[in-house]
């Protein structure tokens, strides 16, 4: 009884490290409390979600949005600063509670929690609330002088009522980051959180109408059912977090409405791991790979490394103080959160039945179904069509791929799916320039991973199949907003040559008038004159 | 020698995946080609526009040739500019690093034109997607035949025809080419098909920009120097294409009290442009076809409609020629009123107050522009806070879209995404952001196994705090 499963195999000079004591029957029991809990809060709440997701209390609260929208309650900027305010009250206040949340849903520990949710919401609802007077300001455009008198503006304006699918992998962070752009910009909000972490969706639930104008943002629980019935509706905007499965579908309900789409979807995100000189500095590189890997979400986060490209000749430097490092970092199972859900705990066992995949595990390996927990597990060279390596993972299992140099990552990054994130672990610029310049992803971070997402001043989004529309900082406004072009003229001057009848001499003012030629223009309009 | 589609398709993927497209001076040659085809083909352009649409030689000049030149113009000037790199600033809890975003091209480009404006439509998309650095297909709509296959002979002569291609076709070769996977779908048109469109991006995740249309509505108040505002309405609608604009006005708005003096001077400057018989005069663009004339005829002469003629109503339906008509107090819920217009008909709404403009914009989808003619500057301030469209022109109509500082395009139903100047190139590349970290300032606090102490510092950093950020790099927590 919670003995973990072991997958043992002949791997020649490889010995496979199955740490039996990161799972030992103590942390397992705890565990077992915890997902018996969370089981039984998980079917508490398909009932509650049930019931708040009934059909027509749905379009009882969508038209309530709308009324509110149309009555023009979210365009103040003291309204949306209120929010704000109200959503970072919310955060501090119901710390605990948060932590708990996410604790149960998906085993994370409070520092990673709050690092990578509570903190970052903190942070980003604060720079809203500096920064909104500039980014809903008018900005002024320059007019072209044969316009003259006229002034031009670019106007930013809420989109009106728009919709939030959220993740359960970042499950406060998915919802709340872009709640707070699309406040700040002065929409009313619908956010569906992921029914696959239900307690933090209820938390949201309990909290938002009591933090945040509840006439204006509601949280609308469910599972496919609801989404499906959601986009049956108008929405000025859709955000849609999740899988390229999904997307599609919802993309699709969309055109509908011609509701317009943002989608953020995953990839499989490449590290390139160079020979970084000096013991510190690979140190420090591994540091961040298992931060990147394991450390956020055990690898079920969109912004993960996936897989690892290394030169053959250092693997093996590589593996050993990726080995060494976990045994430090991650000494046992609540260092690390826990798989989600059975089914993608499924999933994941999946992907290391394959024989020829399996063989390949030289670290980790163990699966611990009750506590849906697996661990960290280091693969060298899976075959490249096993489905290890043409899924994204999402997951706690790293493979290496080598090559006989470092400069074939380039190539083989290209040939496949632009991901959402890029990463590089390296000291040549020549490099560093190549892969800006070669490969195509959401970003690209050299010497780090995932830390990209706390930077509010980058956009942060994908390309091709990991998605499109950008959002964190001012995107995040944007992303809900219109830009409204506004021209005003005025009666003073008034260009005959614009009216018909025409004439040559009126084409040829105009010709120059558009090239900006006032000059040849004067000219030509004496000349009218005699 | 026509090459297949898919075959076509295959090699703008090729040449893109092989970086042609990617170098300034590629970029710039093929602006440069498009400024000169559009210069030196003047004659036969202005030819195609008049088979096709019957489109004075001055609205050729003014809204199609001089546009295009502009924006390649614009595009020249600006191309090293849009393509650098832009520092942006780090922030101090991720000292040391330093961020930049860098545009890049997004790659195969899908532009599907419209038959109104043939060369405008067409060319300007392609301009932004090869400043941007795309491989292009161009479609031009088969409603502008002419200008169709002019554009198809004139291109491979003027740029590079390995990376822009023109494929030619109606609806079945739409599909098809909407089949295939596109980096971006650049689309003008109307929002039926827009839906299409956006049915076949969903394939394949890709992203689109809509350029569609809406009953651009424009208000009239009494403040306002009449002859001017008249004039300007006027050029704004016939003489845009004779009312097939997306931002041409739609309809007019104005007081009870105020339109019988708005139609007087619309019909004498009518006169004025067109004379005494508006379908003998040269400076007005026929209906594009049988089919939009036998749409136009049918609004005109609905029932609840056609008693309400008080100017124009002429037609020839061999010429396709319909003279400009003007409606007074036509029923909402008549046709003319329910569909976007796209001709020559000009439905004047009256209420008591010009305040009560406001709910009946409201009513409606959001349109493409809308126009509000008054020297009354908190009007002017309430309408542009009241009223949502793509783009906004106080007292004058139309001229908006000149502007490469503003960007074009819609919200609601007249479309997603915008362009023109740089939001050409915008429109057309994907912002990298790009980190570049350094490998002092470890910080500790970030690592499991997790703690108390790491945890705020963490918050601390997080937070802002130069104290912890000032711990974290120095690595504290020590110890593990």
């Amino acid at each position: 009884m919670g003995a973990p499963v072991a997958i043992n195999g002949p791997i020649g000079e490889r010995a496979i490290t199955c740490s039996h004591s990161q799972w030992s029957t103590g942390a397992a029991e705890q565990s077992e409390r915890v997902r018996a809990e969370s089981m039984g809060s998980m079917v508490a709440s398909v009932e509650e979600i049930g019931a708040a997701a009934a059909p027509q209390a749905v379009e009882r609260r969508l038209g309530e949005l709308r009324a509110t929208f149309e009555s023009g309650r979210t365009r103040p900027l003291s309204w949306r600063q209120s929010q704000l305010r109200g959503l970072l009250r919310l955060l501090a206040d119901k710390e605990e509670e948060a932590f708990r949340a996410l604790h149960d849903d998906l085993g994370k520990h409070r520092a990673e929690a709050y690092r990578d949710e509570v903190g970052v919401l903190t942070k980003s609802a604060n720079a809203a609330l500096r920064e909104i007077g500039k980014w809903a300001a008018p900005e002024k455009v320059w007019v072209p002088l044969v316009a003259f008198p006229a002034s031009a503006q670019v106007v930013p304006e809420p989109l009106g009522v728009v919709l939030i699918f959220s993740c359960w992998n970042f499950p406060l962070g998915l919802s709340l980051e872009p709640l707070i752009g699309a406040i700040a910009a002065g929409n009313a909000v619908a956010l569906k959180p992921s029914e696959l972490a239900p307690a933090t969706a209820r938390f949201l639930e309990e909290n938002i109408g009591e933090y945040l104008d509840a006439t204006a943002v509601k949280v609308i629980q469910g599972g496919p059912a609801v989404g499906e019935q959601l986009m049956e509706h108008r929405w000025d905007k859709v955000l849609f977090t999740g899988c390229p499965r999904v997307a599609r579908v919802v993309m699709a309900a969309a055109v509908k409405h011609l509701t317009p789409v943002a989608l953020e979807l995953g990839g499989k995100c490449p590290c390139i791991f160079d020979a970084v000189a000096g013991r510190r500095n690979l140190q420090t590189s591994v540091n961040r790979v298992i931060f990147a890997k394991w450390s956020s979400c055990a690898g079920q986060a969109c912004i993960a490394i996936d897989y690892v490209l290394v030169e053959e000749r250092f693997a093996p430097t590589l593996i050993k103080l990726l080995k060494s490092t976990l045994k430090r970092f991650i000494a046992d199972s609540d260092q690390m959160a826990r798989i989600v859900n059975g089914r993608h705990f499924q999933r994941l066992s999946n992907l290391l039945k394959d024989p020829a995949v399996a063989a390949s595990i030289l670290h980790g390996g163990g699966l611990d179904a009750k506590n849906l927990s697996i661990e960290p597990t280091i693969l060298l060279n899976p075959p490249l069509d096993s489905a290890i390596m043409t899924e994204e993972i999402f997951g706690p299992l790293l493979p290496i791929i080598t090559v006989k140099k470092i400069e074939d990552s380039i190539a083989f990054v290209r040939a496949r799916p632009k991901p959402l994130a890029v990463y590089a672990f390296t000291d040549s610029a020549p490099l560093k320039r190549r892969i800006v310049e070669e490969t195509s992803s959401g970003s690209v971070t050299f010497n780090d991973a995932v830390v990209q997402f706390g930077v509010d001043t980058l956009p942060f989004g994908g390309v091709g199949q990991s998605g499109f529309g950008q959002y964190h900082g001012k995107y995040s406004f944007e992303m809900f907003s219109h830009k409204k072009a506004v021209l005003r003229r005025g009666f003073l001057v008034e260009a005959m040559l614009r009216y018909p009848p025409w004439d040559e001499q009126k084409i040829a003012m105009m010709r120059h008038l558009f090239r900006y030629d006032y000059v040849r223009f004067i000219f030509t309009f004496l000349g009218l004159r005699r | 020698m026509v090459e297949s589609r898919a075959a076509a398709v295959q090699e703008l993927r090729a040449r893109f995946a092989a970086g042609q497209t990617r170098p300034a001076e590629w970029r710039a040659a093929q602006l440069r080609g498009g400024l000169r085809m559009a210069t030196e083909m003047e004659a036969e352009i202005c030819d195609a526009l008049h088979a096709d649409l019957g489109k004075p030689k001055t609205e050729a000049h003014v809204h199609e040739l001089s546009l295009i030149k502009s924006s390649c113009l614009f595009a020249l000037k600006n191309l090293k500019k849009w393509m650098k790199p832009q520092k942006v600033p780090a922030k101090l809890m991720n000292f040391p690093s330093t961020a930049r975003i860098t545009p890049e091209p997004l790659g195969l480009v899908l532009v599907i034109s419209a038959w109104n404006y043939p060369l405008l439509l067409s060319l300007d998309p392609v301009i932004g997607a090869i400043a941007a650095g795309n491989a292009v297909a161009l479609k031009p709509s088969e409603g502008a035949p002419a200008m169709s296959s002019l554009l198809a002979e004139l291109l491979p002569r003027f740029v590079d025809g390995t990376c822009i291609k023109v494929i030619e076709g109606g609806v079945k070769e739409t599909t098809a080419l909407l089949n295939q996977k596109w980096d971006k779908i650049f689309y003008t048109g109307n929002s039926r098909v827009g839906r299409v469109v956006m049915t076949a991006a969903a394939k394949h995740l890709t992203p689109a920009v809509l350029e569609l249309g809406g009953k651009c509505p424009v208000v009239v108040d009494s403040n306002v120097d009449l002859h001017i505002a008249a004039k300007r309405i006027a050029a704004g609608k016939w003489g845009c294409n004779n009312g097939q604009a997306c931002i041409a006005p739609d309809f007019i708005i104005t007081t009870q009290a105020f339109a019988p003096k708005l139609l007087e001077s619309l019909k004498k400057v009518l006169e004025k442009f067109y004379g005494k018989d508006p379908l003998l005069s040269a400076d007005l663009s026929r209906v594009v076809n049988a089919s939009h004339f036998g749409r136009l005829k049918g609004l005109m002469d609905e029932e609840m409609v056609s008693d309400k003629i008080v100017f124009g109503g002429q037609r020839d339906e061999q010429q396709l020629k319909i003279a400009p008509t003007i409606f007074l107090d036509v029923p909402l819920d008549s046709a003319i009123m329910k569909e976007e217009i796209f001709g020559p008909l000009l439905p004047i709404l009256t209420v008591d107050k010009i305040h009560e403009s406001f709910g009946l914009i409201n009513s409606m989808a959001k349109p493409l522009a809308a126009y509000l003619f008054t020297r009354d500057s908190e009007l002017q301030n309430q309408f542009e806070g009241a009223i949502s469209a793509g783009g906004m022109l106080f007292n004058d109509t139309s001229i908006h879209l000149t502007n490469p500082y503003l960007p074009f395009g819609g919200v609601g139903e007249s479309g997603t995404g915008a362009y023109h100047g740089k939001f050409s190139f915008d429109a057309f590349s994907h912002r990298k952001a790009v980190m570049n970290r350094g490998f002092a300032g470890e910080a500790r606090a970030r690592y499991p196994p997790y703690s108390a102490p790491k945890l705020k510092i963490l918050k601390g950093v997080l937070e802002g705090k130069l104290g912890d950020m000032i711990q974290a790099i120095l690595g504290f927590p020590r110890g593990k």
